[in-house]
């Protein structure tokens, strides 16, 4: 068992909270940077892909997880993000301004689609969002200069510092690079009082709102940062993919996403890297597993999306936590080991509903 | 002096006046009462203060500050702080986070120095950190610090509120049944603490309470209202025993 003695607050406001998470994080530091001197280029391939999801997945999760706004819209984000940044690329401009713009574009488009989203909540403002996906994909067919229309676009290789980036392994760390930036500013912003705002929204706007926190401007706040962070996502799997078409960011995209954050666990910033690799095991264990299945339902060309349904029912079922929650409850039965307790993690109905003025 | 005016405030829903043209004063340093049958308006005369209702008449003034038409959020910064009728916590955060949040008015930092946690944005909130210790203090809610609040019983969450407002360095702070759900021992703890709050914080006090014997320990003067109407307004004896309130309380 470990005992935490917290004797200074900076241990409360640090962001690994003993010398236990340091090395095993380190650990897995190590492991990222070394991986591509071990696995072969397809392998990193999937990595830099999880690495995607999981920045996709982060940006959904500041929204929905932790400023309690649900989106079904999240394509649109990283569809003008993916365009902004393969249009700027193509006319020449370096890798990095070129994916802060995409992702200044999608915040800005974050703010537009807020201004009228925040007035709404739960089930209207998902609508709403998937409204707004739905517009932003018309207009990725139409607007033919930047998106080259239905026929698609091809994206230049990525160009950092004068170099081009090709092959798989630049790639992999560029991927790294971007996604462990933007976790640490998420962090960052949590352990802050605009963070702490967010937080206070999702659970109670009105008490929120008597402590000081200016609704109207978080919410458009976190659907800024979620965009930005959308945006960036976009950006990276333009590279990814090499050719952007429409059909990329249809609304499939954004519920693909919000699985994501729903399996991997609501409110938690590891929930969306298990979430992202979920996300990307899923279709490869489902790809095997079709070799075991009878024919009849083996064949089935919709085996894939009926599964995600069942695995979310089954999730909001089992474990509303999510793959975080797992994770936690493993942990703590190791930390506790001898003195575990069954009830422990007992969900108990509370019966006390407040009375919400929205 | 006059910490917090009313004058002739009301406010309709629809064809209901909720509150009906109220006046009253509450002075600097007071622990004030309101008492009345249920659906009288207290809680909406709350509301109000906080600026969660719009008035339809009438006007209010906290320390000079004409705050009829105050913006909600900025009402925490002048220093006005309240609590809930049913437990309006942040259900899913530690205890710590709930407190720190109540310091949300009082904050400098901007979004771009806490994105890269300047150690602008460290001092802080080791400062923030340290407002919140001393409310932890005053209240014993030390064992409880890291826990997540959904977890936590009733009476211990009815604290937390009360912290949460503490937090938030209130001038007034307006307490809505602070006593309903708690049994008799954490009843007197509470009687204890309204007053330090008074006397140790300098923190003027508004209550609805419906316990009477708290109404009566604690209280400097009561106001009972009933349909929105002021029925007496005075020490807790003479509202106690003026003919109206007993009327409102027992028919006839």
């Amino acid at each position: 068992m470990r005992f935490i003695f917290k004797t200074h607050y900076d241990q409360d406001i640090d962001l690994f909270p003993h010398a236990g998470a340091v090395f095993w994080y380190s650990l897995l530091a190590i492991a990222a940077v070394c991986a591509p001197f071990f696995l072969d280029p397809f392998y990193l391939g999937e990595l830099s892909f999880l690495f995607i999801w999981s920045l996709a997945g982060l940006s959904l999760m500041v929204l929905t997880g932790y400023t309690g706004l649900i989106s079904i819209g999240h394509a649109a984000f990283i569809g003008v993000g993916a365009y902004v940044h393969a249009f700027l690329t193509r006319n020449g401009m370096p890798f990095v301004p070129s994916i802060i713009c995409g992702g200044i574009v999608s915040a800005l488009a974050g703010i537009i689609i807020a201004i009228p989203a925040i007035r709404m909540r739960g089930l209207y403002l998902a609508i709403a969002t998937l409204a707004f996906s739905a517009i932003a994909e018309e207009l990725f067919v139409r607007w033919e200069t930047l998106t080259g229309g239905s026929r698609g676009v091809a994206v230049p290789m990525p160009v950092l510092f004068g170099n081009e980036l090709d092959g798989e392994v630049g790639f992999y760390y560029l991927c790294l690079a971007v996604l462990v930036i933007c976790i640490l500013g998420v962090l960052n912003l949590l352990r802050s009082p605009t963070g702490r705002a967010w937080i206070a929204i999702r659970d109670s706007e009105i008490a929120a709102q008597s402590m000081g926190v200016y609704l109207a401007g978080y919410k458009t706040l976190a659907f800024a940062t979620s965009a930005f962070l959308a945006g960036v996502a976009g950006g990276l799997l333009a590279h990814k993919v090499g050719y952007l078409t429409p059909d990329i960011f249809t609304p499939i995209l954004s519920i693909q996403l919000l699985m994501l954050v729903m399996v991997g666990g609501l409110g938690s910033i590891r929930g969306a890297i298990f979430g992202a690799i979920f996300l990307v095991l899923l279709p490869t264990l489902i790809a095997i597993l079709r070799d075991y299945l009878p024919n009849a339902i083996g064949q089935q060309p919709a085996l894939e999306p009926g599964i995600f349904g069942l695995v979310l029912v089954l999730v909001v079922l089992l474990e509303p936590q999510g793959l975080n929650g797992a994770w936690m409850k493993v942990k703590f039965f190791f930390s506790q080991f001898p003195m575990y307790k069954n009830a422990t993690f007992k969900r108990q109905k509370t019966y006390m509903r407040t009375e919400r003025l929205q | 002096m006059n910490m917090l005016q009313a004058n002739e405030l009301s406010i309709n829903f629809g064809g209901i006046k909720a509150v009906d043209g109220i006046t009253f004063d509450i002075n600097k340093g007071e622990i004030f009462t309101i008492i009345g049958p249920n659906g009288a308006g207290k809680t909406t005369i709350f509301n109000l203060i906080s600026r969660i209702y719009d008035s339809s008449g009438g006007n209010l003034v906290f320390n000079g500050v004409d705050i009829t038409r105050f913006a909600p959020h900025k009402i925490a910064g002048l220093g006005i702080a309240r609590t809930f009728q049913n437990v309006e916590l942040f259900e899913h955060a530690t205890l710590l986070q709930n407190l720190l949040v109540a310091q949300h008015a009082h904050h400098t930092t901007r979004m771009w120095e806490e994105v890269l946690f300047l150690p602008r944005v460290r001092e802080s909130e080791r400062e923030i950190r340290r407002n919140v210790e001393e409310i932890i203090d005053i209240l014993d809610l030390q064992r409880y610090r890291d826990s997540i609040v959904h977890n936590l019983p009733y009476g211990v969450r009815k604290n937390i509120e009360l912290a949460r407002a503490l937090c938030s360095k209130p001038k007034l702070i307006l307490l809505d049944e602070p006593s309903s759900g708690l049994n008799v021992e954490e009843t007197e703890d509470l009687s204890f603490w309204i007053r330090d709050i008074r006397d140790d914080l300098g923190v003027t006090v508004i209550i609805i309470e419906h316990d009477l014997s708290l109404v009566n320990d604690v209280s400097d003067r009561v106001m009972a209202v009933n349909y929105g109407r002021l029925l007496a307004l005075g020490s807790p004896e003479q509202v106690q025993n003026h003919p109206d309130v007993i009327k409102a309380y027992l028919g006839g």
